[in-house]
């Protein structure tokens, strides 16, 4: 045992080393393995033709993207207005990573690719599109699904989603599409009118009016063509949307090498003439447009040509939507359409809304995540079907450090897309009376709602922004529902329907906006989304109210039982186009039913981890090991030797030596018989109290053992339980009485009361009152008095007391010399220790003398003080008085001392010793027995 | 403190000894002396007698029960606009009883509750070594594997009520000033008063596991010092440096091995389709934190030498 523990102590150390370093394998491996792969790229230049019958080409610069294994199903990756192919780099890797063959391109007019921006035109970048599918077609790194038909999907962000949606629709090689944040018909995404004349009929849950004539959405506009004139992306969002399990605010968004700055890392080229890339039509729809905030026919078509709304219902290929919660661009009502036009094809759709879009923020790992899963089950035919159910996100209210708080929700399929199926809505009460709303001169000051393309300083931070709309006093009206008894989570597009008439000076037709906010008990009004509902309405021109149905823009939004709704209409909006002429208008409700669509459905739950539930099985079974083991060991440690179970002590070889070479008791050997009163006597740090703990089982000896009533002592044995002691100091509880700690500590032992004999114990202490004070005001004397009783508490058959007279008045010392003896007169053993010779001598019938841990004598205190019959004379002449007594018949072991000579007198009186050297005229000082006990001790301590 | 009172009367020795010579000890196979038996030392009752009287301990629970109602008090004097529904906890805090206990609980579970399981482990074996009494208890003789099950065992059950007493009071408090209205989660869910009830119980639970690591580690340190205040200052120490690390987004996922990386985790509990992902996880980092540090104090304790 003790050899085990030097040899435990020495290789703990290594040990511990080799725990840490498998600890530190452990976490190295286990982040090691999501180390990212190499992913290769090779870059290429195809031409492609720069109208279809045109001779002349255009250069389309390409990366494709080499996954570890080939050949793989590739993706082709689009990337959104104003960037390039450097912008999605990062995602192209993601994709190579799962084993997707990518191909990244810069579309005509962006990057280092020539030619003019067509928007998407079927005509020519669907065109070049078309060219790299049989670009893809020819490669051997591509899995083919037939001949020159290469298996691929294809995806890409707004301006990339929407050539994803046409290229699926005018090919059909693409397997699969997966649009993020793009738009169904770009002439209602930037000139959208939210007023229908009749109730409304669709069955989704987010379509709006998309009626036509639609009012300018001119800063976002603005923002969008000047990334074609300038190459600076303000459009595309800059970092990453808020997901679930982030715990930081989003400020770590992956930056994507020239995703933002200009075309291949160029400074912006802002002098490419007023049409920039543009093609002639394209530009010349823009300035109409922003010059009359209205479009032609023409325009129109361009823009509806090149939107997808024109090829959907050939897309057959399984779809996922991707939209954006916050996108004041394109908003949930592009998707919804898209979504519809698909389903009505015979398509399979999947939709997503996630907490970002144009103004929140890029999908962020876990749903890029999503997207290589469902790129990998209808490419790969790998993982789980991700199925065609809808999926969106509700932010709460929560913030911890900075992150607001996400949960998504799923429900089995997008309502309203099968036939008779239809979305669920609910009905809340809108009151408030007909007001007057006036539309300024020039439409300035405006209403604020969004600041769109402010980028990464404000349209991330959509809780800001969603704060910070601004209604003009005399410009708005509105109507308020009362407060929520329940929660409310409204999910998509709500409905109201409104009468307005001219006021006195008004024109021909009103552009008002309507807003939703959700308002808190306290005033506090938030504008889901940061979301206006524009529309147009053409006024009768003899005053009466013209009745239109207004479709709220779409948003998430969890509305707060005690909340209310609030419609606002307001005449101006900073982001859109105004109406110039001054104009007031009186806006009723023409009825109080505001329709709140609601998706029901789960929380998404990431489900048990099962490893770590097989973890915390692991982990209590090793606990209940350990236990069960511990106690294995502990009962074999039990030793007895029957023959010596009368005597209360024998100690043998004992050695205690520390690390650091320190040995406190070396070899120390001796037995206490029964009814002894033994001291243990020794200078200061001679080795008494190590000893003696060794005997309570406090310190483990490094050799040699303790008996007690022949059981070997180990810590906590039983047999300690007949041993009462006191060593070093008493031990009591500080905030209890003197009582009620010799009550409580009998009461830890277990024992019944009655063997305790408390009373008896606390009359030897002698307390008085005082035993019901806290211990904590006690004197030294008062402690070291309540802690012997303590130690007699039980009457145990060994008492051991370690200075007992320290700290205590000649009087009680008395005392205590006399309960001592009386006790092993009462048929019990005790074994004192002091470094007081006289205290040994007066107290004690045997002795055991230490000095630096060792043994130096050891006997009866009458025979160790007696010397055995040996004598000591005080004389002027040692030398003649030794000669004298060897003289002497029977007188042995004569030998000199300096000042005295010592003898063995062997039944020889003293006191003829005496006479015969008076006799022989040595004077003598003294003459008694010889005190070995004190001469050896004198020794010692004078060392 | 006249020590003149002090003093033993000749007729108190005569009777001990007589009680000592008409006493003879019955002595059992295992060498103790009958009545003794190593399963009944140190009962729980006897070490809650011991604990409880203390006044850290009677003033940790006054703290307790008072935290809620200052909480509530600082509402009263600093908010203008009771019932909000918007905003963080400690916005969201006012909207119903069970609220306030949430806010209760996430305000103190960072530093409070780490504490006060720092404070009944870390204290309860280093006290006794501080007093010199630990060295009698063991002499007794409690068997050093049992003092230590005992004292943490009584250490556990005064964690636990702490641990439920705060919420207790905090939702007596909650309900009397905001009402049993719905419970608003932060993320935006709404619930009715009973599930957030259950919600906040196993909560409760769920932090009192989650704590398992800090009584390991306190019970650790207090086998190892002598020092009370050293044994409860370094588990607290080693929770806020957790926290500190927590705060450190350079780390990543190094941070899922930070014992306090989970402690937030019942969060999740106020939801109506509850994620058990992250409090699984929890759950096996305590255990394993906790398991570790419990059986390194059971080692440390088991082959220390007492010297105190």
């Amino acid at each position: 045992m003790s050899r085990l523990s030097r040899i435990r102590g020495r290789w703990s150390i290594p040990a511990a080393v080799v725990v840490l370093a498998l600890v530190a394998g452990g976490v190295y491996f286990t982040r090691s393995s999501d180390d990212p792969a190499p992913v290769t790229f090779r870059e290429a230049i195809i031409d492609a033709p720069e109208a279809p019958d045109s001779t002349q080409t255009v250069n389309i610069e390409t990366r494709l993207y080499l996954p570890q294994q080939t050949p793989a199903p590739a993706i082709m990756l689009a990337h959104g207005f104003g960037g390039s192919l450097r912008s999605v780099h990062t995602q192209a890797e993601e994709f190579a990573r799962r084993g997707f063959v990518v191909l990244t391109w810069s579309a005509r007019g962006f990057g280092r690719s020539t030619g003019q921006i067509a928007l998407n035109s079927i005509d020519r970048e669907v065109r070049d599109a078309q060219k790299l599918l049989d670009f893809l077609g020819t490669r051997d790194e591509v899995q083919k699904d037939g001949a020159g038909d290469p298996r691929v999907g294809v995806t890409g962000a707004s301006y990339g989603g929407a050539l994803s949606l046409l290229l699926a629709g005018v090919d059909k090689r693409v397997d699969t599409l997966v649009p993020v944040i793009t738009y169904n018909d770009l002439a209602q995404a930037l000139l959208p009118n939210s007023a229908l004349a009749t109730p409304r009929t669709d069955t989704t849950p987010a379509a709006t009016a998309f009626s036509e004539d639609g009012v300018f959405k001119r800063s976002w506009a603005g923002i969008f063509f000047s990334a074609g004139l300038t190459s600076i992306d303000l459009s595309s969002p800059t970092g990453d949307a808020p997901e679930i399990g982030q715990t930081e605010a989003n400020q770590t968004a992956v930056q994507q090498p020239g995703g933002n700055s200009g075309a291949a890392g160029q400074p912006p080229t802002p002098s490419l003439g007023a049409c920039g890339r543009f093609t002639p039509a394209v530009c010349a729809a823009y300035t109409e447009v922003a010059t009359t905030g209205r479009a032609s026919q023409q325009t129109l078509e361009l823009l509806r040509k090149s939107s997808p709304v024109a090829v959907t219902d050939q897309i057959k290929q399984p779809t996922m939507l991707v939209q954006g919660e916050q996108d004041t661009l394109f908003g949930l009502d592009q998707s919804d359409a898209t979504a519809r036009q698909i389903a009505a094809a015979g398509g399979k759709v999947k939709m997503v809304w996630y907490a970002g879009g144009h103004d929140g923020g890029n999908p962020g790992t876990a749903l890029r995540g999503e997207i290589a899963d469902w790129m990998a089950f209808h490419l790969q035919g790998k993982g789980t079907d991700p199925g065609t159910g809808f999926e969106y996100s509700v932010q709460g209210a929560f913030r911890s450090s900075g992150a607001p708080s996400l949960r998504t929700v799923v429900a089995p399929s997008y309502p309203g897309l099968s036939a008779g199926s239809s979305s669920e809505r609910k009905t809340l009460k809108l009151s408030g009376r007909e007001q007057v709303a006036v539309n300024p001169a020039g439409g300035n000051p405006a209403a604020i709602s969004n600041l769109p393309g402010l980028g990464s300083a404000l349209s991330r931070s959509s809780a800001i922004s969603s704060r910070l709309s601004i209604d003009l006093p005399g410009q708005a009206a509105v109507f308020t529902s009362d407060a929520l008894d329940s929660q409310l989570l409204l999910t998509g597009s709500s409905t109201v329907r409104l009468r307005v008439a001219r006021g006195d000076q008004s024109s021909g037709e009103a552009i008002l906006f309507a807003k939703l906010y959700d308002v808190s008990a306290d005033g506090t009004r938030v504008l889901p989304g940061s979301a206006v509902a524009p529309f147009r309405v053409a006024l009768p021109p003899d005053g009466s109210a013209a009745e239109v149905t207004v479709t709220l823009p779409p948003t998430v939004r969890p509305v707060e039982s005690a909340h209310k709704l609030a419609l606002v209409v307001s005449t101006t909006d900073q982001a859109f186009a105004n109406a110039e002429q001054p104009a007031a208008y009186r806006i009723s409700l023409a009825s109080d039913e505001l329709s709140v669509p609601v998706v029901p459905g789960r929380n998404v739950t990431t489900g048990f981890p099962v490893s770590a539930l097989w973890g915390i099985v692991i982990a209590l079974l090793v606990l209940i090991a350990a236990g069960i083991i511990a106690m294995f060991r502990r009962r074999m440690a039990h030793d007895s030797d029957p023959e010596l179970s009368e005597v209360p002590l024998v100690i043998s070889g004992l050695t205690k030596s520390y690390p650091g070479g320190l040995t406190a008791v070396k070899d120390l050997s001796f037995r206490v018989e029964h009814g002894q009163v033994l001291g243990l006597l020794g200078p200061n740090g001679a080795g008494k109290t190590t000893t003696l703990r060794m005997v309570m089982g406090l310190i483990h000896p490094s050799e040699g053992h303790i008996r007690v009533f022949g059981h070997k002592v180990t810590p906590g044995a039983p047999v300690l339980s007949r041993i009462g002691s006191f060593v070093e100091g008493s031990g009591f509880l500080p905030h209890l009485s003197g009582a009620a700690n010799l009550r409580l500590y009998w009461a830890a032992t277990g024992r019944p009361l009655e063997e305790a004999h408390v009373e008896e114990a606390l009359e030897i202490a002698g307390l008085g009152d005082a035993v019901h004070r806290r211990v904590r005001t006690y004197s030294q004397g008062m402690r070291q008095r309540l802690a012997i009783a303590q130690a007699m508490l039980g009457l145990p058959d060994l008492l051991i007391l370690d200075e007992p007279t320290n700290g205590l008045d000649p009087p009680q010392i008395h005392q205590m010399r006399e309960v001592l003896r009386r006790y092993a007169a009462a048929g019990r053993t005790v074994l004192v220790s002091s470094h007081l010779l006289a205290e040994v001598e007066q107290t004690c019938s045997h002795v055991v003398v230490m000095h630096k841990g060792q043994l130096v004598a050891a006997g009866e205190v009458a025979d160790i003080a007696a010397g055995g019959g040996e004598a000591t004379f005080r004389v002027d002449s040692p030398s003649k008085a030794a000669d004298v007594l060897r003289g002497l018949e029977g007188v042995h072991d004569v030998h000199e001392d300096e000042g005295a000579v010592h003898a063995s007198m062997n039944g020889v009186p003293r006191a003829a010793a005496l006479s015969a050297l008076v006799a022989a005229g040595v004077a003598v000082d003294q003459a008694g027995p010889r005190r070995r006990l004190e001469d050896a001790f004198l020794e010692l301590v004078g060392e | 403190m006249n020590e003149h009172d002090v003093h033993t009367d000749p007729g108190a020795i005569t009777e001990l000894t007589d009680a000592a010579a008409h006493q003879r000890t019955e002595v059992a196979p295992d060498g103790s002396a009958v009545g003794y038996k190593a399963r009944r030392t140190l009962r729980i009752r006897v070490e809650i007698q011991r604990q409880i009287r203390r006044r850290r301990t009677q003033l940790v629970l006054g703290f307790l029960v008072l935290l809620p109602f200052i909480l509530a008090l600082s509402f009263e004097i600093g908010q203008a606009s009771p019932n909000r529904r918007s905003g963080g906890f400690v916005d969201l805090a006012t909207a119903s009883g069970i609220n306030f206990v949430v806010l209760t609980l996430f305000v103190s579970g960072s530093f409070l509750l780490p504490m006060i399981v720092a404070l009944f482990f870390g204290d309860t074996i280093a006290s006794e070594a501080s007093w010199s009494s630990l060295k009698y208890l063991l002499a007794a003789p409690v068997p050093r594997h049992r003092l230590l099950r005992q004292k943490a065992i009584a250490s556990g059950l005064l964690s636990l009520f702490a641990l439920a007493l705060l919420p207790a009071v905090a939702l007596a408090v909650g309900v009397v000033w905001y009402g049993a209205g719905e419970v608003v989660s932060p993320t935006g869910e709404a619930a009715p008063f009973a599930d957030g009830v259950l919600g906040v119980a196993l909560a409760v639970c769920y932090i009192a596991i989650n704590l398992f690591w800090v009584a390991g580690l306190a019970l650790f340190l207090s086998v190892s010092t002598d020092a009370p205040l050293g044994a409860v200052g370094g588990a607290v120490l080693v929770s806020i440096l957790s926290q500190i690390l927590d705060q450190i987004q350079p780390l990543e996922d190094l941070r899922n091995y930070l014992p306090t990386h989970y402690a937030m985790a019942w969060v999740d509990l106020l939801s109506t389709d509850v994620d058990w992902s992250e409090m699984t996880r929890g759950t096996f980092s305590a255990l394993v934190y906790g398991g570790i540090f419990t059986l390194l104090a059971a080692r440390r304790f088991k082959t220390k030498d007492i010297t105190s």
